[in-house]
């Protein structure tokens, strides 16, 4: 018996091996680029002025975005007042409640509803919306991002939820715990820490929502004195300033995406720290180790 | 219910002449069109430990899981036939689930403590959940189970401290002291040491033994030797069926049928 030639096999092993290493790679590049050319090119732009000014007039140096990161935080608390509680309940109906057929349908609609294109949920509730009540507002800015939120804050809350083993439910109800009482403070509270992710993440997604303001919230040089004027957002102005004609926009517009990334990005990391509970670490340990033998 | 329509098992001592803790009659369950559990009847002894055996997919764990209830988690379950707590009849029409299950207590294959919560806050739990708040009557608590469940020496110094970071076998005492704090009047026990190592599974017996001074017992379990060391009365299921009940030494010294004679001494299952 001769020796087996492993050089061919080893070959293989090793090009593959390569090749989705240098996937992985190019993955994250696209993240270090855009990170590496915002910085580039707004942080000269950054300045106490940006943060604390409206809008100069055409023409005029200088300026801020002040009242479009005001507005940002106002769409997206208006969003989470309405995507979170709907979101968050409809999650807990389908992970524990309902049955397959209607849940089905239901987790159907849903991933409909994440794959709808953002300037089509901006034309629905223009109508719903903006068409009554004759005028663009920051309510209705609040309502389609809100709405946007529903179905995802749904679907991940479902799936954390599924994550929790069946052994913490079922060791509930041996205690004679009611079934409201064993989701809120057992399955609910065991995966809270995947919910809030889940929310945070629907968050991060609709501030950076840019097509459905468009028609909604439309976007305000200046301060917006009600929820039902229109109001600025950042996604709004960096668009409005990309496109304009003057280097000074465009400098700012550079500025404002790289405080919205860095906005995202301290929502994430900042809410995350705060949630982090006592058993956190462990706990997440725990869902990933759990499985029952058989 | 007259003593003579099921095999009411034949002891010495007091133990089995009083009221049985649970009485089931004719108890049939089915998952869709399939019988798990058929036409069975036995009473379970108050204050004694009453062992389950059976090859693996006899009905055993759903025949334990129908004494509280758990069975209907699953909404193709059925059942037919009637089971009585200290004479209640647990599935009349009235009877909450919930109730059931706070006079039923059960405890797992898998030890399952709440991850989120101390090893103060598990044992707790069912107390809290059910509107106990008097904080003095929680920490009595706690402590009691806790040394009902023979783990109070090794916990009493890090009570705050998460449940999970404690071992298996502790972990599975913690399960124990748990559904001892809401003080059930009986202790239902799924395979509770077969994933444990001997030495846990020694602590999980010993405590089985002290435990039914107090309550009645109910376990299903695999490890023959467990049910002949910790059971005072032996059921012995195959397909379904309730082939054979008695007290623990007749079955595995001499029992009246072949096919438990046949299982117990391993030439099948």
């Amino acid at each position: 018996m001769t020796a087996p030639n492993h050089n061919w096999r080893n070959f293989k092993n090793a090009f593959m091996q390569a090749l989705t290493f240098v996937c992985a790679i190019l993955v994250v590049t696209p993240l270090v680029l855009v990170f590496y050319h915002l910085t580039k090119q707004g942080f000269s732009s950054l300045n106490w002025a940006f943060f604390t000014q409206i809008p100069k007039a055409v023409g005029e140096k200088g300026g801020g975005m002040a009242n479009a990161i005001v507005g940002t935080f106002i769409l997206i608390g208006q969003a989470a007042l309405l995507g979170v509680p709907i979101g968050v309940l409809g999650g807990v109906y389908l992970s524990e409640y309902g049955g397959t057929k209607l849940n089905w349908a239901i987790r159907f609609a849903a991933d409909i509803l994440n794959g709808v294109p953002s300037i089509t949920w901006g034309i629905v509730v223009y109508a719903l919306m903006v068409v009554p009540m004759h005028t663009f507002s920051a309510l209705a800015g609040g309502v389609v991002l809100g709405m946007m939120m529903i179905p995802l804050v749904m679907r991940t809350t479902e799936e954390v939820l599924q994550l929790v083993p069946a052994g913490y439910r079922e060791a509930a109800f041996a205690l004679g715990i009611a079934k409201w009482r064993t989701i809120v403070q057992i399955v609910v509270r065991t995966a809270l820490k995947g919910i809030v992710t889940g929310v945070l993440l629907a968050l991060a997604r609709v501030a950076g929502e840019t097509a459905p303001l468009l028609f909604t919230a439309f976007g305000n040089l200046g301060w917006a004195h009600s929820l039902r004027e229109p109001i600025a957002a950042m996604p709004l102005l960096i668009y409005n300033y990309a496109t304009s004609p003057y280097d000074d926009w465009h400098r700012q517009a550079w500025a404002g995406a790289l405080v919205l990334i860095f906005l995202v990005l301290f929502i994430n990391i900042g809410v995350r720290f705060l949630t982090r509970d006592r058993f956190g670490t462990i706990q997440a340990k725990v869902l990933r180790n759990y499985h029952v033998p058989n | 219910m007259s003593p003579t329509e099921t095999p009411s098992p034949v002891v010495n001592g007091s133990k089995s002449t009083g009221t049985p803790a649970l009485a089931i009659r004719n108890l049939s369950i089915f998952f869709g069109k399939n019988a798990a559990v058929k036409n069975v009847s036995l009473n379970v002894a108050a204050c004694a430990v009453t062992a389950i055996i059976g090859p693996s997919g006899c009905g055993k764990s759903t025949f334990l899981r129908a004494l509280n209830r758990m069975h209907e988690l699953n909404p193709e379950a059925r059942m037919e036939g009637e089971i009585k707590l200290f004479g209640d009849d647990i599935y009349s029409r009235n009877v909450e689930p919930v109730v059931v299950r706070r006079r039923v207590g059960m405890v797992f294959q898998k030890s399952n403590p709440f991850p989120t919560m101390s090893i103060a806050e598990n044992v707790t739990v069912g107390l809290r959940l059910n509107g106990v708040r008097d904080k003095k009557t929680l920490t009595e608590r706690t402590e009691q189970s806790l040394r009902m469940s023979a783990l109070w020496d090794e916990v009493k110094d890090r009570l705050h401290a998460p449940a999970i970071s404690l071992s298996g076998g502790q972990q599975q005492r913690l399960c124990i002291a748990r559904a001892l704090a809401v003080q059930p009047e009986v202790l239902l026990m799924d395979e509770p040491a077969s994933a444990l190592d001997p030495l846990a599974t020694s602590k999980i017996e010993d405590l089985i033994l002290q435990l039914k001074k107090e309550y009645t017992i109910v376990i299903v379990t695999h490890n023959m030797q467990q049910a002949a060391r910790v059971s005072d009365f032996t059921a012995f299921f195959y397909l379904g069926e309730l082939v054979e009940f008695d007290a623990t030494t007749k079955i595995f010294t001499s029992p009246s049928q072949k096919q438990t004679e046949d299982y117990v001494t391993g030439r099948f299952g």
